[in-house]
């Protein structure tokens, strides 16, 4: 049986979409006339800013488009759903946002994504801009090595960082610098309760019976660490507490940004109910709360379930977090 | 029997109907140890591919390039780099020229596959479509003949159930990919077998 979804075409499903946000936020985005998969910042590009783009596959929203704006990201290249956008979108937003102080392309750690980016970066430098990359790599449930993990819903506080140093018109040693810092600092591990299903085929991507979760699932339905009966939200959120705890291995006192993030289906009751036992368990740790975002920030399409992300702040890192942005789908300050 | 301009457009055509034909199948397989999503790739980027090679006029080399373009551009994704060099390559081995003898198109095997290599940096072994490339290519290089080079392409893609992912998103599962063929590999042995068919007789 197909899912149920209010959409005209699968195919056309990302550009039908890409019409809508242009639609409802022109005042914060636009798209230059020859590039239908690149979205820039109307007020965030300037001379002699580093540009920060940033970008990945459709189905993620506000991930990434919503993360466009100013004190944030330039620019965004879209891909198809769960897709990698090619080299020419990547290049496209680029060089709409390219303040002539380089360009820091930021996403989530896939192999695709490395792909079509670095592709991306190799035609700008064929036209004389410089283009570095810090990948995003917070899922700790996708590997215990941190170069080869998956960038999940942490994008939010590591694009946030960047995006505000960028803006204070550091330059792109230091941007890079406090990406690749910002990234070392944020840890997240979801649970899935169902799948989502693509526009296109409109049928569940992966089967998880009624009654089971999945612990790691990864946000396009990557099947994640370990699948077992569903819990209650304390007990799911102990779970992920205690890893991304050891993970972090931070000191009492210290002080964290937390999201707790829908994967698509997953309502607000059931975030705040997750997030009353996060509250908990950071408060037993010692630590402070310095930011907490409870709502979907990074999804999954359509499925069930949630994340945890903590962001282990420090002196350079709190300024940053609590910098003033103004995007489509986020603001602050 | 000569290998024209009007074949290689309908080998990309063919290319197009196959992963049109499987891409709910290719679609499930990458559903156990993926995104679920690569039926919808190939599916979009071989209807691309052969969309502008049936726009392009020019010679073998001309249509490859052309394919190659519109394939990256219509998916992105991680098979949009791969198949896009390889066809780059494949271009390069058939050269800027209307015709070539129609045995030789198998010399396309090998160039896709060192262009898959080139961009992806796997190794055989890794449970990636290589799995299925590097077998054939390898059998053509040793003179095989177009059914033994289909053969190899189809037991290679059916090793790698055996395999542990070691590259891309099935990686992270570690030996939970076990017991699953590599959906990019399935693919891959399709489109091979599609070459072998075409170096024997009309596509």
């Amino acid at each position: 049986m197909l899912t149920q979804k209010l959409i005209n075409d699968g195919n056309a499903a990302v550009d039908e979409m890409l019409s809508g946000i242009l639609a409802a936020h022109s005042d914060h985005l636009w798209r230059p006339d020859h590039a239908p998969r690149a979205v820039i910042a109307r007020h965030g590009p300037r001379p002699g800013k580093v540009a920060l783009v940033i970008g990945g596959g459709s189905g993620h929203e506000p991930t990434f488009l919503g993360y466009v704006g100013k004190g944030l990201a330039d620019a965004c290249a879209v891909g198809n759903v769960f897709a990698s956008p090619p080299p020419q979108p990547a290049v496209d937003a680029a060089l709409a946002a390219n303040g002539g102080a380089g360009v820091l392309f930021m996403y989530g750690n896939y192999a695709g994504d490395v792909m079509n980016f670095d592709m991306a970066a190799e035609l700008l430098e064929m036209e004389g801009v410089e283009a570095r990359t810090v990948l995003t790599t917070d899922d700790i449930a996708s590997s215990p090595t941190r170069e080869k993990r998956r960038g999940v819903a942490g994008n939010v506080f590591i694009f946030k960082a960047a995006g505000a140093a960028a803006d204070l018109m550091l330059p792109l040693d230091e941007v890079e610098r406090i990406a690749r810092h910002a990234n070392a600092r944020t840890f997240t591990m979801g649970v899935a309760l169902s799948s989502c299903s693509l526009p296109q085929t409109r049928r569940p991507s992966f089967d998880l019976p009624i009654g089971e979760m999945e612990i790691g699932m990864g946000i396009h339905g990557e099947p994640g660490v370990r699948r077992g009966p569903l819990r209650p939200a304390d007990d799911v959120g102990d779970e992920i507490m205690d890893a991304l705890l050891t993970e972090m291995n931070a000191a009492r006192g210290d002080k964290v940004a937390v999201l707790v993030n829908s994967l698509g289906a997953t309502p607000l009751m059931e975030l705040y109910i997750l997030h009353a036992r996060v509250a908990q368990r950071l408060a037993h740790a010692g630590l402070t709360v310095h930011k907490a975002l409870v709502g979907l920030y990074c999804t999954s399409l359509d499925m069930a379930g949630a994340s945890i992300t903590l962001m282990h702040l420090d002196d350079e890192l709190i300024p940053l977090i609590d910098h003033p942005c103004d995007c489509a789908m986020f603001r602050q300050g | 029997m000569d290998f024209t301009t009007t074949d290689l457009r309908a080998l990309f055509a063919a290319f197009a109907a196959k992963m049109a034909a499987e891409r709910d199948a290719l679609c499930a397989l990458d559903g156990a140890i993926g995104d679920g999503d690569h039926g919808i790739a190939m599916e979009q980027g071989m209807s691309a591919a052969a969309k502008a090679a049936a726009e392009t006029e020019g010679t073998l080399q001309d249509i490859c390039n052309a394919a190659a373009k519109a394939f990256l551009n219509a998916i992105g994704a991680s098979s949009g780099p791969l198949y896009a060099t390889g066809f780059l390559r494949a271009g390069k081995a058939l050269g800027p020229v209307n015709a070539i003898l129609r045995e030789n198109l198998l010399q396309i095997v090998p160039a896709i596959r060192d262009g898959i290599v080139h961009r992806g940096k796997a190794e055989p072994g890794q449970k990636t479509m290589l799995d299925a490339w590097d077998p054939a290519a390898e059998a053509v290089l040793s003179g095989a003949d177009t059914t033994t080079v289909s053969n190899r392409a189809n037991e290679g893609a059916k090793a790698t159930s055996g395999m542990i992912a070691r590259m891309g998103r099935a990686e992270r599962l570690q030996e939970r990919s076990l017991g699953h063929p590599d959906p990019g590999a399935i693919s891959a042995a399709m489109l091979i077998n599609i070459i072998a068919s075409a170096a024997r007789t009309r596509p």
